[in-house]
């Protein structure tokens, strides 16, 4: 025999013919069925030699079946030589490979760990199209493993949990498996781990609402252990996603207040978040010790942090019922005589009458002692000027004052506070002209002659709405007000869900979606784009699926007055086929709820909608069992966008399904998707997406309960109509499982209401 | 996964820059410490750990005064790349010994190689310096560690206890000792922070500690270790709160609130008695981190006073009293005040006999400052600081001082009372007897006294 060639791994020799195979064939054959001792050793020679036949490129696919039936075997090394066989040849022979996965499948359940992972692998790495069917199963019980995630580095295990995030489990059992597989994930010292895992638990518990909150109890005690462990920078990624949780549940961290308490140690950017906190879980029980606490701040050499203290003071108060205990924290600042401490406060005040006017005496009481030489910043100016107008009556020296502040006219550099000067005075002339008239005649010609054009227009339109007559200057300068009931909130929770959706990631410590913050080629694959009314494929069907009816548009809608929302309510009811208009006065207050009167509304074009919504009209259930259910109010502006329809829809089962027969009318109007789902939208009954060409056509539509909490309440539904056939396939999902029927039943009549 | 990586000095010098996917311009690390150094701010605050310039995001931590960065234009996890920052630290200083600019520029080479192994296509490969040593081969040069200004965790050891050998935890990991052997030896630190708030009527309003036992095996071979805590340790109430007990701990136990572990450590026998077992990975790790809310024996009591002794002077007194065993020592004990804002001069006035303190005032900021190089334990020390202000009759002159924070280190104290029983190396062989360095600090963190 000829000396094997250096490059060859081993030093077996070449299979010269057929008779080599034939021969390593019957050895293996032998081999597959013996027990006796030492029989692993001669079958890793005999493997090795065909591995490096393999190698060096000679075809030993023959011996497919022999291979696999040696590798029943617990030899892990000899494991690893029969999956890299195995995977050499499936791409190239798939035939052969089907006969892999039996044995494959059998490994994914062996007692050894280390095998299970490695036949997982190599299922997973036979790259034959029409055998991935078979991956699904062992996949499946692969993240059941209790051995599965931990046996990977910190790092992969983040990526890991990150996929795991986005897995729906089939049923509630599945979920809790997952949980308390990674239960102990929870005490890893590496704070990526744990808050990939959260958002894992968050994710999967989004529609078990008690569960969800259990969750929340868990993660309270690692967060915290995160915060105060690390560097800085460390816990304020942690504190970040604190922050948001606790923002969304404050009820459940009020207990927790003392934790957000700020150290003398911690950065500014650590301690705006736990003044943020703070204001966020004060209530009756802990608002005094927490206002005390911030009240302390005040004082803090950090001047950012004592202003933002005070800011949160004033937050807390305007939640709370309590005036004595805050003008006493009023006169504490003021006492202070600190620049910024006065000018927070000041403007603080300022917002408190507008919320309570019926205090104004105590808190001019405490204005009164301020000293208008201390305010410097233009903000706390304004705000005083503002209260020596509004309350001119109570506050005996306020011309005064304001003469001096009109004496100083051209010293004063900010525009904002020349206007509010000019307004404070014509307030003060309406309540006290004889005092005044002097002072707003020097006030008038200085804005007249100011550089600035909004102060200069608005001493303009002073002036002559005086000439025309001082009554109408007041009718118009200083109507009657209504106090502020709720200041409004910078960030709709439509934007704080996306965020919610972005839990470990970048969003959570801006504040901000994604979306506003990233290039467009760089946000996630999973990510839906800002205009959620392009298009946006919400189930994985491969139909081209249109967006409609966007929940941007509902945000805009809010920014738009009654009347102009009235009018494009109009238009979109006036496509439709028929002339009726939802009642116009749910609509006008569109941020309350639907309500549903006792009895049906005497305006006829009033009374469809709200037949509708209780099921009476045209409905084939009897009235007596419709209003045998539990009532149902639905959500005026259910806000729900399409990524977290899609999360719902894929995670909660289907709860009923039906068929409806359409009327003929009703078909013949269905010649695209427009008609139907504006129709549903004045049953409060909205459309996320919809697709199709006639006959068949498809809709996924949402509805909310009213007054449901965030994320909760929602009907989901999936429809599918067939136009010649007149029928419509009707896929219900809900999370209030109680209310389904009714809800059930005022879809169908509003369905069934279609072109009548 | 992140873009960029690097290391700028305080002054902005770029000391290492790795680019991983060439999504980002190269100008990076000059925006980024432009931004970070004027940081606008309302009242000149510091820059948080992570923000975004035009889509960029820019994420860093600083250790031992050095910026660590990390660049990235997709929306990553946070806390993901502050960990890694954080871990490409700890390894650079595994293998360096000592972090800091100077062994940084000259291991340069070194540090690029770790980088590529670390990280790949921005992605986080591994950080465990034990599994580093099989991919990477330059030798670290170390630097003279007894010249440098140690930074960071190790050098609370160095100033108080003779016993602990002094550049022990300062020798590299990897790098050879000149007598070509290494010591087989072994360091289990407690290291605990506490935060103690006290009202104005010395009343302890808040306090926590947050505690560490860091491991540096130096042992050849990783033997598996048997770390034993306290056999009553009680760990968690549950609702994530201890506040509510507080104080009600039962007889002499330690309760803690919350803990998290080291992937290494596993905990078959924890529940039973305690025993943490592990093979520790080569380098310095943190076996587990605690917290506690429980109430303690807190180790210093502060009593400050502030009264007005006539039109333009008041009189703060400060007295400081050591509350722990007179066998042990703290260590850089120092009490700042902030002072009326309408002070002029403080007069300091020590006990007579006083050694080893000195007092300063910064009239820029109105802050005074008293510190105390060593205080034995039981003893008390007392501080006059006579005031002058600019202003007659303030009505408010206690609520514009203070409130005084503390500084400390008290080597071989530890305020939770959390011990290490025992520390048992299991390995067949008899002979082999490796030093076992089992150390306690306790440091403040945030130890405020309201006046």
């Amino acid at each position: 025999m000829p000396p094997p060639p250096p490059h060859r791994p081993t030093s077996t020799s070449t299979p010269s013919g057929k008779g080599e195979l034939a021969e390593l064939k019957t050895q293996l054959r032998q081999l597959a069925g013996s027990r006796a001792p030492g029989v692993e050793d001669l079958k890793r020679e005999l493997y090795k030699k065909v591995i490096s036949y393999m190698t060096i490129g000679i075809d030993v696919s023959p011996l497919f079946s022999e291979m696999v039936m040696c590798s029943a075997t617990s030899d892990v090394v000899l494991k690893k030589m029969c999956y890299l066989y195995v995977g050499n040849y499936a791409r190239v022979h798939p035939d052969l490979a089907l006969l892999t996965i039996n044995f494959l499948q059998k490994d994914c359940q062996d007692e050894y760990p280390m095998i299970r992972g490695l036949a997982l692998r190599s299922l997973c790495s036979l790259r034959v199209q029409n055998l991935v069917e078979y991956l699904v199963g062992p996949l499946r019980s692969g993240l059941k493993d209790t051995h599965g995630i931990k046996d990977f580095s910190e790092w992969a295990q983040c990526l890991v949990l990150e996929m795991v995030a986005k897995y729906v489990p089939e049923d509630p059992n599945e979920t809790f498996d997952i949980m308390n597989l990674l239960e102990d994930r929870l005490q890893h010292a590496n704070s990526a781990v744990v808050l990939a895992t959260i958002k894992v638990f968050l994710n999967l518990t989004m529609s078990m609402a008690d569960v969800h909150q259990q969750v929340y109890e868990r993660i309270k005690a690692p967060l915290m252990t995160l915060v105060s462990s690390g560097s800085p920078e460390q816990s304020y990624a942690v504190l970040c996603h604190l922050h948001l949780l606790v923002m969304r549940a404050p009820v459940l961290f009020s207990s927790d207040y003392k934790h957000f308490y700020c150290r003398y140690s911690d950065p500014s950017y650590i301690k705006k978040l736990k003044l943020e906190m703070l204001t966020a879980v004060a209530n009756e029980n802990n608002t005094y010790e927490i206002v005390t606490e911030l009240s302390e701040y005040a004082a803090n050499v950090d001047v950012a942090i004592a202003r933002e203290s005070i800011r949160a003071v004033g937050k807390i108060a305007l939640q709370q019922y309590d005036v004595n205990a805050i003008v006493d924290r009023l006169l504490q600042f003021l006492e202070m005589e600190k620049d910024y401490v006065t000018a927070e406060t000041l403007v603080l005040v300022k917002d408190l009458l507008r919320k309570y006017p019926q205090w104004s005496q105590d808190c001019i009481a405490v204005v009164g002692n301020v000293s208008s030489k201390h305010v410097q910043e233009p903000k706390a100016k304004a705000a005083l000027l503002w209260m020596l107008g509004e309350y001119a009556l109570e506050m005996p020296d306020a011309p005064y004052v304001l003469e001096g502040f009109v004496e100083s006219w051209a010293e004063e550099e900010s525009p904002e506070v020349r206007l509010e000067l000019l307004t404070a005075v014509a307030k003060c002339f309406f309540r006290r002209a004889p005092e005044t008239q002097k002072i707003l005649g020097a006030a008038l010609a200085a804005a007249l002659s100011d550089a600035h054009q909004d102060v200069h227009d608005r001493g303009l339109l002073y002036y002559r709405l005086l000439q025309h007559g001082v009554e109408t200057a007041e009718r118009v300068i200083n109507p009657p007000k209504q106090a502020v009931s709720v200041f409004a909130d910078t960030q709709s929770s439509e934007i704080k869900d996306r965020i919610f959706d972005e839990f470990n990631t970048l969003a959570v410590v801006y504040q901000q979606p994604s979306y506003m913050f990233l290039d467009k080629e760089h946000r996630g694959a999973f990510e839906f784009s800002d205009d959620t009314s392009t298009n946006a494929s919400v189930t994985e069907s491969s139909e081209t699926m249109l967006a409609s009816q966007s929940v941007d548009a509902n945000d805009n809608d809010l920014l738009l007055s009654a009347s102009e929302k009235e009018d494009t309510r109009g238009n979109l009811v006036s496509n439709g086929s028929s002339s009726y208009v939802a009642p116009s006065n749910s609509l006008i207050d569109g941020l309350g709820s639907f309500t549903v009167p006792p009895a049906a509304s005497s305006l006829p074009t009033a009374s469809f909608a709200i037949d509708d919504l209780l099921g009476l009209s045209l409905s084939t259930n009897s009235p007596e069992s419709t209003l045998a259910q539990p009532s149902l109010v639905l959500n005026a502006k259910p806000a729900l966008n399409p990524g977290a329809f899609q999360q719902k829809w894929r995670q909660l089962p289907v709860a009923s399904t039906e068929d409806y027969g359409l009327s003929s009318q009703a078909a013949a109007n269905l010649t695209g998707p427009q008609p139907l789902l504006k129709h549903m939208q004045t049953h409060l009954i909205h459309c996320i997406a919809s697709g199709g060409q006639a006959p068949n056509f498809k809709f996924f539509f949402f509805a909310q309960k009213s007054n449901a909490s965030t994320g909760l309440g929602y009907f989901l539904v999936e429809c599918i109509i067939n136009v010649t056939a007149r029928k419509c396939t009707v896929n219900y999902k809900t999370d209030e499982s109680d209310l389904l029927e009714s809800f059930a039943a005022v879809f169908k009549s509003a369905i069934l209401n279609f072109g009548v | 996964m992140i873009s960029q990586f690097f290391v700028l000095s305080l002054r902005g010098d770029n000391i290492i820059f790795r680019d991983y996917r060439a999504d980002v311009p190269k100008s990076s690390a000059e925006i980024f410490f432009r931004k970070v150094k004027f940081w606008k701010g309302e009242e000149g605050e510091e820059a948080p750990p992570v923000f975004n310039v035009d889509g960029v995001n820019y994420l860093h931590v600083k250790v031992a005064g050095l910026l660590f960065v990390a660049t990235s234009r997709v929306n990553v996890s946070p806390s993901l790349v502050l960990e890694l920052l954080q871990r490409i630290v700890r390894v650079a200083k595994d293998y360096l010994g000592v972090l800091n600019e100077e062994s940084l520029r000259k291991n340069f080479v070194l540090v690029y190689e770790l980088l590529d192994e670390t990280i790949d296509f921005g992605y986080p490969q591994t950080t465990s310096t034990e599994v580093l040593k099989s991919y990477v081969f330059n030798e670290p040069i170390t630097i003279d560690a007894a010249r440098i200004p140690n930074l960071g965790a190790a050098a609370i050891f160095m100033q108080g206890s003779r016993r602990m050998p002094g550049t022990a935890v300062t020798k590299s990991v990897v790098a050879n000792e000149p007598g070509g052997k290494k010591r087989e030896e072994i360091f289990v630190d407690i290291i605990e922070k506490i935060s103690v708030t006290f009202s104005s009527s010395g009343y302890i309003l808040t306090s926590e500690v947050d505690g560490t036992i860091q491991m540096k095996s130096y042992l050849t071979g990783n033997p598996e270790i048997r770390l034993a805590l306290n056999e009553d340790l009680s760990i968690g109430s549950g609702g994530g709160s201890n506040y509510e007990y507080g104080g009600s701990g039962g007889m002499g136990m330690v309760m803690l609130d919350d803990c998290n572990f080291h992937e290494s450590v596993r905990l078959d026998d924890f529940d039973l008695d305690r025993t943490l077992t592990l093979v520790p990975p080569d380098g310095e790790f943190p076996v587990m981190n605690y917290r506690m809310t429980q109430e303690f024996k807190v180790p210093f009591k502060v009593y400050p006073t502030i009264s007005d002794v006539g039109a333009f002077k008041a009189e703060l007194v400060l007295k400081v009293r050591a509350e722990f065993a007179n066998t042990i020592t703290a260590n850089s004990v120092v009490l700042r005040v902030p002072l009326p804002k309408s002070t002029t001069r403080a007069t300091f006035q020590l006990e007579l006999g006083a050694s080893g303190q000195s007092t300063d005032f910064k009239e820029s900021n109105k802050m005074m400052e008293w510190s105390l190089r060593k205080v034995t334990g039981g003893s008390e020390h007392l501080l006059r600081v006579k005031l002058t202000l600019s202003q007659e009759r303030n009505a408010n002159i206690k609520k514009e001082t203070g409130p005084v924070s503390m500084n400390f280190t008290i080597p071989m104290y530890n305020a939770s009372r959390l011990q290490v029983r025992y520390l048992q190396i299991v390995k067949k062989s008899k002979t082999y007897n490796p030093y076992r360095w089992v150390r306690y600090v306790t440091h403040a963190n945030s130890y405020v006294v309201r006046l």
